[in-house]
């Protein structure tokens, strides 16, 4: 009844070709913009931001990213730990080195640092395909967290090895170090995450994304029809770090603050991205964000309600967590290996034909 | 403090119960993860303590006491979800007990004023009042640690220790390296040979640097563990039948669980402590009466006396001691989070608090001031006894090397100053 | 002889061993991806179960313990026996076999036929779901794992060196045996798949599923007794490191040990996860002790996958693993 595209005519080639030519689509994603940028910030609380929204946009980055790679692409990668540290690590170097720069040049240059370590990393993609690739990206997660740690100039010869964000404004309102207002920092992030998911939307649909999801589907035929797999799997790389080290460069500037690379940027890190983008759904922008929303609140709803709403004692209530969040992802795979994004456009074709049955 | 799950469930459905004033503290605790082993008895210290303080005292100063655990299993991400969580409920002082869950709290709680309360671990450089106004860690931190380690070598070697060759073997994390810069200032002063062997997270494999103490034979091999890196190593030391006397770890290195699983050649391993290591005092019997009989254990109620254990209960007790400072310098019994500060600042040790509270000599005493958040450093060294299973203190408390020490702590926070804008104050 | 080059020889025979330990793990990832063409994430959490269990069942522990004490507000941990290894091993065989059973029916039964990376995100669903269960089952201390293997130096090898090479070499009790109970595992495992009813069953089924149904073989038996040898496996690697760590929350990070054994001896071959494992122990043990003071130590991460990263560039599917061939 109100998903429809009868009455909805384009005039002009621009208007066909747009992103979403359902009307419905995009008073959808309008009111949704309007959400997020204008009433979210006023519901803010300290709790909200550091425990929900912060993670959730800047981990969204990161899956858009990692989808890109993963999803568009089909190179499977678990370096995204490394990648984000390399984005935390340059954004910190270049906020010590030039204090008065504003912090949107620190960390696009800081995505563009990553973009060109990812290449380099990337490299072996060329021969390496499916599983092996992903074991060999793990050489660039351990090698960068080992380097982080090993060499000073990192993290500019501190005793303990950690780095810590120091206080940067944008426009004059503190947007790093610790007395940030909740809506400041939430609304950077979200113009980050805006323009990330616009980019990476629009990347997808073009002819390079089409290149990519050539590569993924059968990257032999893809050489076949002229399809340069070099420029393909290696450019997928670049822009997949760039995102994944701008999330890495918000998740220390914005986020956390203070960096320990072994301890935040480590392996777990990319496997969890790598879990959002699978539940989220593969090659989806949607399901990027889905799936960061999905990894990010559950355990925190769990906690919650376990710990402080039933009052059980906190281990039992972690090995729950544990217990039910992998319980979750098997039966969500049983029931829809192709994430929540297949759930949504399984939804939205029920919705076309609704309240008819067919 | 654990009640029984189904009574939980059903308060958990009762109407909320009406404000009452109370203390609220927290425990950001790891009972699960890679470090859980260690974090679960120093748990049960710190909120066994609290709980008989409620039981037998009635809370402090009249008030009663709330404990909030939170679980963080040694996650920096998770730490900070805790904090916020429970910031808002009025807790008085934070102990995250992690060296990386401190370094991300320690703006936060400046900017939010709450005390955080790292003894023996965190930012050194804390100690530093002027410029850390919030944080403490008394009465000892890992420069005192490593400091006084060398001068217990120094005083098993008659002074000279010129030309010996130590070997530190450290968690290859922003807590392993925090002795290095001491421990490097140290040997330029006293003649000896450095050597740094690191150790990745989790530590379960450590071959390859023992190997290579056992072909160099290091005079002293110094540890800075944690977690299962720790019984491995000292599992290691026995395997290449290492001299145990000359293997002297830091006070997160030296609990019975590092010792226990290597069995009786574990004997004669040191390590650095800065309060008792075993359960002669009275408090441990109030403790068996008001808490353990009365079924209210914050554990299974098999690690009391426990190294780990001793040291939660210590940290709690010096936080609720600042916490009865800061009643009696504000004259009301609700104190809130800045009066807390304040009960930190001014907060005096003795002897006599020590016997009246059943813990006579059970650590040095020292007095907490603006510029001093640190303490004096004493620190003595304790050792294994495998056959009798217990640790005993084997020196005298010692204080560290200042003279070496200072400088550092002046550049440290020096350079914390200059990244944020801080200057010395001490209103 | 030179110093650097006994040294290096003494080096070189740890890390033989610590290949060994390597390959253990790397075995059961290599039986249950021949056989299904799942890359089983949860192994490690697998030796993690399967080791606790051990300990559970020969110290009589109560399980669920902690979860029944604060429900009913009891005070049980012990059941107060305490059995000898045998029978504790034997236990845990048949809760390894039971555990591989309810994994097939109620999990990978539904998921025959998906993509691999959907089976592969199915195995760490798996491996945190096991990781609760077992802390909520056993307890999250660390705990002592004695079943009678001997630790300590070898005092025999130690004084015939020290009386060639003026240089008494450090091998560990415990790595011998090690390498001694990995070579009788393996052998056992050859023996089966090449002489065996079920053995051939199962290369069959690694083969080529369809082909395998129409010759009446049961995939669904074969899979359960896959992942039940791949438990057992489990076990075994878990006893070894078990004894050496104690059994607590860090033995199941051995799994990402065993990922270089994986991608340089080849996904799908038993010899080649041995000497796969080999190579990277040799290799890292090596690497550490010429190269790792020049840079500051604790390569031993990172190496063993450069190392393998480097050998699959010139080989993709690793030494030994199956030619990939792809159909265009």
């Amino acid at each position: 009844m109100f998903y429809r595209e009868a009455g909805d005519f384009s005039k002009t080639y621009r208007e066909d070709s747009q992103t979403f030519p359902i009307r419905f689509d995009r008073y959808r994603y309008y009111a949704v913009l309007l959400i997020a940028f204008a009433i979210i910030p006023f519901l803010l609380n300290d709790y909200w931001i550091n425990a929900i929204f912060l993670p959730f946009l800047i981990y969204s980055i990161a899956a858009i990213g990692l989808n890109i790679l993963v999803g568009y692409c089909g190179q499977v990668s678990l370096g995204t730990g490394g990648f984000m540290a390399v984005g935390a690590y340059a954004t910190y170097k270049l906020m010590t080195s030039f204090p008065e720069v504003s912090m949107v040049v620190h960390i696009l240059l800081a995505g563009g640092i990553t973009a060109f370590v990812g290449v380099l990393f990337g490299l072996p993609s060329l021969r390496i395909k499916g599983f092996y690739l992903a074991v060999a990206t793990l050489a660039a997660q351990f090698f960068l967290v080992w380097l982080f740690n090993r060499v000073p100039w990192f993290y500019n010869n501190s005793a303990s090895g950690q780095i810590n964000s120091p206080e940067r404004t944008f426009f004059g309102i503190p947007i790093t170090g610790a007395n940030t207002e909740p809506w400041a920092v939430y609304l950077f992030c979200l113009v980050f995450v805006a323009l990330s998911a616009v980019v990476a939307r629009n990347l997808t649909r073009g002819a390079m994304g089409r290149k990519w999801m050539a590569i993924r589907d059968m990257d032999i035929a893809a050489e076949i029809i002229g399809v340069n797999p070099l420029t393909a799997k290696l450019s997928a790389f670049a822009i997949s770090s760039f995102f994944v080290g701008v999330s890495g460069a918000l998740f220390f500037s914005v986020y956390l603050g203070a960096v320990e690379v072994g301890e935040v940027f480590g392996i777990n890190k990319s496997f969890l991205v790598l879990f959002m983008i699978i539940i989220g759904g593969l090659g989806s922008i949607f399901g990027s964000f889905a799936g960061a929303a999905f990894l990010v609140l559950l355990p925190v709803l769990l906690k919650n309600v376990l710990v402080t709403g039933l009052g059980w004692p906190t281990d039992i209530a972690a090995h729950l967590e544990f217990m039910i969040v992998g319980a979750l992802i098997i039966v969500f795979l049983i029931m829809e290996p192709h994430g929540i994004a297949q759930l949504w456009r399984i939804a939205k074709e029920k919705l076309r034909l609704w309240p008819f049955p067919h | 403090m654990k009640k029984k799950l189904l009574s939980a469930v059903i308060a958990g459905f009762m109407a909320a119960t009406p404000v009452m004033a109370e203390l609220t503290f927290s425990s950001l605790s790891y009972r699960t993860g890679a470090y859980g082993n260690n974090g679960i008895p120093s748990a049960d210290g710190f909120i066994d303590y609290f709980t008989l303080l409620q039981e037998r005292d009635g809370g402090i100063g009249g008030e009663s006491i709330r404990m909030i655990e939170c679980e963080t299993a040694y996650n920096t991400e998770k730490g900070v979800e805790c904090y916020e969580a429970t910031k808002g409920e009025g807790v008085l002082a934070y102990s995250p007990l992690s060296t990386g869950i401190t370094y991300q709290l320690i703006p936060k709680v400046t900017a939010d004023g709450i005390a955080l309360h790292t003894m023996g671990y965190g930012r050194t450089s804390a100690k530093n009042g002027q410029i850390f106004r919030n944080v403490f860690n008394f009465p000892a931190n890992y420069w005192d640690g490593a400091s006084v380690g060398i001068k217990h070598l120094l005083d098993i070697n008659g002074g000279d220790i010129k030309g010996k060759k130590i070997a530190l073997v450290y968690h290859n994390s922003a807590y392993g390296k925090e002795p290095i810069r001491t421990l490097e200032e140290l040997s330029k002063k006293h003649g000896y040979e450095l050597t740094l062997l690191p150790v990745d997270h989790p530590g379960q494999e450590q071959k390859s640097q023992w190997l290579q103490i056992r072909r160099e034979k290091p005079d002293y091999v110094l540890m800075w563990g944690w977690g299962v890196m720790n019984p491995v190593a000292i599992q290691e030391a026995v395997n290449i039948r290492y001299p145990m006397e000359n293997f002297i770890g830091v006070w997160w290195s030296g609990s019975e669980n590092d010792v226990l699983p290597a069995g009786d050649k574990a004997t004669g391993y040191k390590a650095l402590a800065f309060h008792a290591v075993n359960s002669d005092f009275p408090v441990f019997d109030d403790i068996q009466k008001f808490v353990v009989d009365r079924g209210k254990a914050a554990g299974a109620g098999d690690n009391i006396g426990t190294v780990l254990y001793n040291r939660g209960m210590y940290n709690a007790m010096l936080i609720s001691e600042a916490a009865k400072t800061a009643q009696a310098i504000t004259g009301k019994s609700n104190i809130s989070q800045l009066d807390m500060i304040k009960g930190f600042e001014a907060l005096e040790m003795t002897e006599e608090k020590m016997a009246a509270l059943g813990l006579a000599g059970f650590g040095p005493s020292f007095k907490v001031s603006c510029e001093n958040h640190g303490g004096d450093g004493m620190v003595a060294v304790a050792q294994w006894d495998a056959g009798a299973g217990k640790w005993s203190i084997v020196s005298d408390y010692q204080a560290s090397d200042m003279s070496v020490l200072q400088p550092l702590i002046d550049a440290d926070s020096g350079a914390f100053a200059a990244e944020n804008k801080l200057s010395p104050n001490c209103d | 002889m030179p110093d650097q080059l006994v040294y290096a020889m003494e080096v070189f025979l740890n890390g033989l061993m610590a290949g060994v330990l390597y390959a253990l793990v790397a075995l059961g990832f290599v039986l249950i991806y021949k056989a299904s063409g799942i890359f089983n994430y949860a192994q490690g959490v697998m030796a993690l179960f399967a080791a606790m269990t051990l300990v559970g069942v020969m110290e009589g522990q109560v399980p669920f313990s902690h979860l029944i004490n604060a429900i009913l507000g009891t005070k049980v941990h012990h059941f107060g026996w305490h059995l000898p290894a045998f029978i504790g091993i034997v236990s845990t065989v048949v809760v390894m076999v039971v555990l591989a059973w309810l994994v097939q029916r109620i999990i990978f039964k539904h998921l025959v036929g998906q993509e691999p990376i959907i089976l592969f995100m199915a195995t760490i669903g798996l491996a945190y779901f096991m990781e609760g269960f077992g802390d909520m089952m056993w307890g999250s201390e660390i705990k002592k794992l004695d079943v009678g293997l001997p630790q300590g130096i070898n005092l025999w090898i130690d004084e015939t060196t020290y009386n060639i090479f003026d240089y008494g070499f450090f091998i560990d009790n415990l790595d011998i045996f090690a390498t001694i109970i990995a070579a009788i595992l393996v052998g056992g495992l050859v023996i089966f798949s090449q002489y065996t009813k079920q053995g051939r069953a199962m290369r069959a089924v690694a083969d080529d599923h369809q082909a395998a149904l129409s010759v009446g073989v049961s995939l669904n038996f074969i899979w359960i007794m896959v992942w039940s040898v791949a438990g057992f496996v489990a076990l075994v690697a878990g006893i070894m490191w078990g004894t050496k760590s104690g059994v607590q929350f860090s033995l199941s990070l051995i799994a990402l040990k065993a990922l270089p054994v994986l991608m340089l001896g080849g996904f799908t071959s038993i010899p080649g996860a041995i000497v796969g494992g080999l190579i990277i122990g040799v290799g890292e043990k090596l690497f550490e002790f010429t190269v790792g003071p020049l840079i500051g130590g604790a390569t031993e991460n990172w190496f063993a996958y450069v190392l393998a990263l480097l050998v699959l560039v010139f080989r993709p599917q690793g030494l030994f693993g199956e030619k990939i061939i792809e159909r265009v």
